[in-house]
């Protein structure tokens, strides 16, 4: 009767086993994998099973979509890059009015000497709480977002 | 390998590096080489992943856009498959957690629509029933474990590639595939 394998021995073989699948094994592990092979009937069972997965499964193919959707796919990841161009442009246009706005409307308030000087500084000091607020948030997004090797993924 | 297939499988590559570069110093339109060229394997690997035709569509598009945007850090000694392979798959995965978490929600308010089924397997593959079961399985495993089986015998990688594209060892990258064939086998005992 054959030895059949021991534990350590069939962990070894397995990953022979996977590498023999798909064509990986070296010179000096192919051996290896025909011993255990020839000396164990559980070891060329699994080989047989395996093999059988393997065929099964790389025989399955997917119905290709028609050729409508493959003409229109590079527009359309083309238009998206555009319209993310135009969404950023958009922003930072927006971004830069709203900013000169407020600059006017904050000067106009100083300017004004109807306004005390106590809402005076109410005022600029809710301005600089803002201003902190914003560059602190966008700093620490900019710092974790350069060491977030888990950038792409979306939260 | 015959030497025309060899100079052919040259010529591509130092095309697809060129695009890159081009792509790196602002040439959107030299980025439709790449799209053009990885478009089907992207779109079948999404849908091995999701399972569903729209979201293949779109995932798959998405991670063509996130990877223009970032081409800047894309390193060119790496292939480029692998490098959009590490940004669909973190897409895939996302709209999958998504998915989960929308169905969990809508079955704690008692809901008895669970979210979209996956889709019928007949509407995705050819007509064939042990292709049938076979995909039935496949879909039903754990998504790392689906994933391995798809980069390996869907897209042929070679377990170098897989270590790249899942940044881990090859040694793992053969322990996964192991687990996942394991996994497949069991569901599939009558069929092998």
């Amino acid at each position: 009767m054959k030895p059949e394998v021991t534990d350590k021995e069939r962990e070894r073989f397995n990953l022979l086993l996977m590498k023999a699948l798909d064509g990986e094994l070296s010179g000096e592990e192919k051996t290896e994998f025909e011993q255990f092979v020839e000396r164990s009937d559980q070891c060329r069972d699994e080989l047989n099973k395996y093999s059988k997965l393997k065929e099964v499964v790389m025989s399955i193919s997917f119905k290709d979509p028609p050729d409508e959707v493959w003409d229109g796919y590079w527009m359309d990841v083309y238009n998206r890059i555009e319209r993310g161009v135009g969404w950023i442009l958009l922003s930072i246009g927006c971004i830069i009015l709203v900013t000169y706005g407020a600059f006017h409307i904050v000067e106009s308030i100083i300017r004004d000497p109807g306004l005390g000087l106590f809402v005076k500084g109410a005022i600029i000091a809710a301005i600089a709480g803002f201003v902190i607020l914003f560059i602190s948030t966008a700093r620490e997004r900019l710092f974790v977002r350069k060491r977030d090797k888990y950038r792409e993924v979306k939260r | 390998m015959c030497i025309t297939k060899v100079r052919g499988m040259v010529r591509q590559a130092m095309e697809e590096s060129e695009a890159i570069t081009k792509c790196q110093k602002g040439e959107p339109e030299a980025f439709g080489f790449l799209v053009k060229k990885y478009k089907k394997r992207a779109y079948f690997t999404a849908l091995a992943l999701v399972g569903s035709h729209d979201d293949a569509l779109d995932l798959s598009q998405e991670a063509f856009v996130r990877a223009y945007r970032s081409i800047g850090t894309f390193d060119t000694r790496h292939r480029f498959f692998t490098w959009l392979y590490r940004i669909l798959r973190n897409l895939c995965l996302n709209h999958l957690r998504n998915n989960r978490r929308r169905a969990e929600i809508l079955q704690e308010a008692g809901n008895s629509v669970i979210g979209k089924d996956p889709e019928n397997p007949s509407l995705l593959l050819e007509k064939d029933e042990v292709k049938e079961a076979v995909w039935s399985a496949v879909s039903v495993l754990e998504p790392h474990e689906r994933e391995i089986i798809i980069l390996r015998d869907f897209q042929e990688l070679s377990y170098k590639e897989i270590a790249d594209a899942l940044d881990c060892p090859v040694g793992t990258v053969m322990s996964r595939l192991f687990h996942a064939r394991k996994a497949l086998k069991d569901k599939l005992e009558k069929h092998l």
